[in-house]
């Protein structure tokens, strides 16, 4: 008898690629974070160090016409939807072949054409967007799921309950990522929630909940696929709890004086979700420094990509506004 | 040509689009059985079933980003929020998703949801539920904004509204539901952006919205009596607005009264003036004069609901203004 995989279960091969796309996110967001620095780069930034798997876990168990809306921390989310890099980083520096033409910046990332309809600068912004977007797809008997990240802090915003409430209501093919970082910007969870477990918030609405551990990409990628059947097969939207860690502040620059003095350190020795699929893959040194000179030379020529872009015409401020 | 109600004449709009097209579909708090507050989808659970004329909870930030997400798929919702007071609570949707994702995406998105609401003064309802916000709404780029006077132009503007590929917030005063008026045998579609004018005149023109329209009729009827022609200008859509037209009509008459139900201080007629001031300097006998509500929130008693907001005679004495007349 043929064995069978255990349904969601990431085959080796598949597992190096999600590692090599998630070093890919790590080394983005360094440079990101070093342009910033050296002040190339205008507008708020906030990157995703430490959630890396979260990203590529539940993008890669997507299908082509599964869309995502995404929040104020969505270069990872783009990435791992198919945006290019080049495209991406042009975004960053303002210029027209970034992938909302240099009209969104690093909060508002658009790429529709890969189904990515939009990272929203508004916590909770975007949730009942996704119920409609996916109400539309009920209404056309399509296959399709929209997905929407979010973090722990939308979880206590209106449009996270109306939207929700809504999805359940209308069992829509809706997946709801709470990525839970444990910080609402500066604000630690037990300041902003009376609830530790997120999925307690989706169970009071009937609403199927899964808990994920947001450090492992296979677990991302197996309960995203549980998920995805799920609300595919019309019976109605699913939560996903997962439980992440922001290895980094809230923003570029943030002195995160809010957080415990050797938690960082901790988190990053332990939590780290690269070390820990490295650690599983069995990635040898050798190994390691070939992708990763593969992948910085990747990230060095978006820099350079996005530095030799065109920069828009004053003028094109007044295009876009209608269709 | 038919006649029929300023409520009819909504849901002929919404039944006729909804029949031709899949993508179409109504929702909105208490609209299915009941057939909305206002009678307006009384009848198209019907026809058209509980999907297509979808009641929703009290959610009115879900109800207009579901609107959002399911337009930016291509559909064509119709969003029904029950009081435009609830719009309030919808805002965030309205002004920082739907008339910003075509701009912050680079063009990549459209999102071509209607946004149907009511509100305005006369039944004492009080300060929550008859507000007159249109003006909010026309200081943000990315929308469109109208405000149907008549049967005839609330039909042809919402096919316009439903059809037109932005968000489109469309007004509709809770007084006109039982006006009635004749209409076209087939939807005649009204390009948003083109005014009308109601009635012509030499001596001054009214620019008046919603109920206003029909008090500013009301005045100039009387104006008429006292030797005063007086041009009624309707401008529809808001935003756009139809400058050419309303620059005109200013420059034939050399005098302008706006009037809206809407408090006067940082109202649509604000606007008006200045567009007036600007193009029609030259041109211009009088100061603009603006006829609007007190500036106080509406109140619940009939007579000092009545004592707050505009009527005729008020469109009358500031007519009587610009041409250096009392009443």
């Amino acid at each position: 008898m043929a064995k069978v995989e255990k349904k969601g279960a990431a085959s080796e091969p598949l597992l190096r690629e999600f590692f090599r796309e998630m070093l890919l996110i790590r080394r983005f967001e360094e440079k990101v974070e070093e342009r910033f620095r050296a002040g190339e780069l205008p507008g708020f930034l906030h990157v995703a160090i430490g959630q890396e798997a979260v990203a590529v876990g539940v993008c890669r168990a997507l299908d082509d016409g599964d869309v995502i809306m995404s929040t104020h921390r969505a270069h990872g989310h783009t990435l791992a939807k198919g945006t290019h890099p080049n495209e991406l980083m042009a975004e960053l520096y303002g210029k027209l072949e970034g992938c909302s033409h240099g009209y969104g910046g690093s909060m508002h990332l658009y790429d529709v054409e890969k189904g990515m309809l939009g990272a929203n600068a508004v916590v909770g912004g975007g949730l009942p967007q996704i119920t409609g977007t996916a109400l539309a797809f009920k209404f056309r008997g399509e296959p399709r799921v929209a997905l929407a990240f979010f973090g722990d802090g939308a979880t206590n915003i209106g449009t996270f309950h109306e939207a929700l409430n809504l999805a359940q209501l209308w069992q829509v093919p809706a997946v709801f990522v709470c990525e839970n970082n444990w910080y609402a910007e500066s604000t630690p969870h037990a300041q902003h929630s009376p609830v530790r477990s997120m999925s307690d918030r989706a169970v009071a609405f009937g609403m199927k909940a899964i808990k994920v551990d947001g450090q492992d990409v296979e677990d991302v990628y197996a309960n995203t696929q549980r998920a995805l059947d799920h609300a595919r097969g019309g019976n109605g939207p699913v939560f996903l709890d997962v439980e992440t860690y922001r290895l980094t502040g809230h923003y570029v620059g943030d002195p995160q004086v809010y957080r415990p003095k050797d938690e960082l350190r901790e988190l990053r020795e332990t939590q780290d979700p690269i070390d820990k699929l490295r650690e599983r893959i069995g990635l040898g040194d050798d190994e390691l420094e070939e992708l990763d000179r593969e992948i910085t030379e990747i990230v060095d020529g978006s820099v350079e990509f996005a530095k030799a872009g065109t920069d828009p015409k004053p003028e094109d401020a007044l295009k876009n506004v209608y269709a | 040509m038919p006649e029929i109600s300023y409520r009819e004449a909504v849901r002929d709009a919404l039944s006729r689009a909804m029949r031709e097209d899949d993508d179409v579909f109504v929702m909105g708090e208490d609209i299915a059985e009941m057939g909305g507050s206002m009678g307006v989808t009384q009848g198209m659970l019907d026809e058209f079933g509980p999907e297509r004329v979808r009641n929703t909870p009290i959610s009115e930030m879900a109800i207009v980003g579901a609107g959002i997400g399911a337009a930016m798929q291509g559909m064509r919702p119709v969003v029904e929020i029950m009081y435009e007071d609830f719009l309030t609570l919808s805002l965030e949707q309205i002004v920082n998703q739907a008339a910003k994702h075509r701009y912050m995406s680079g063009g990549q998105l459209k999102v071509p949801v209607t946004i149907r609401t009511q509100g305005g003064a006369g039944w004492s309802p009080g300060a929550q539920h008859a507000q007159q916000l249109e003006a909010w709404l026309v200081h943000i780029p990315g929308l469109k904004v109208v405000f149907a006077s008549t049967p005839e132009d609330v039909r042809g503007l919402l096919w316009s509204a439903i059809y037109d590929d932005n968000p489109v917030v469309f007004f509709e005063h809770r007084t006109l539901y039982g006006i009635k008026g004749e209409v076209p045998e087939e939807i005649e579609p009204i390009e948003l952006g083109k005014a009308r004018i109601h009635r012509q005149g030499e001596d001054v023109t009214v620019v008046a919205t919603g109920r206003l329209v029909h008090e500013a009729l009301a005045a100039a009827q009387e104006a008429e009596a006292q030797g005063v022609s007086v041009e009624v200008f309707d401008p529809r859509t808001l935003q756009p607005l139809d400058e050419r037209a309303l620059i005109d009509s200013v420059k034939k008459t050399n005098r302008c009264v706006v009037a809206h139900e809407a408090v006067v201080r940082g109202g649509y007629g604000a606007e008006i003036a200045a567009v007036v001031q600007h193009g029609a300097f030259d041109w211009l006998d009088a100061p603009v004069e603006r006829v609007g509500a007190k500036f106080v929130p509406l109140p619940f008693a009939p007579v000092m609901e009545e004592f707050v907001v505009p009527h005729a005679a008020d469109v009358l004495e500031a007519i009587y203004r610009t041409v250096g007349r009392t009443a």
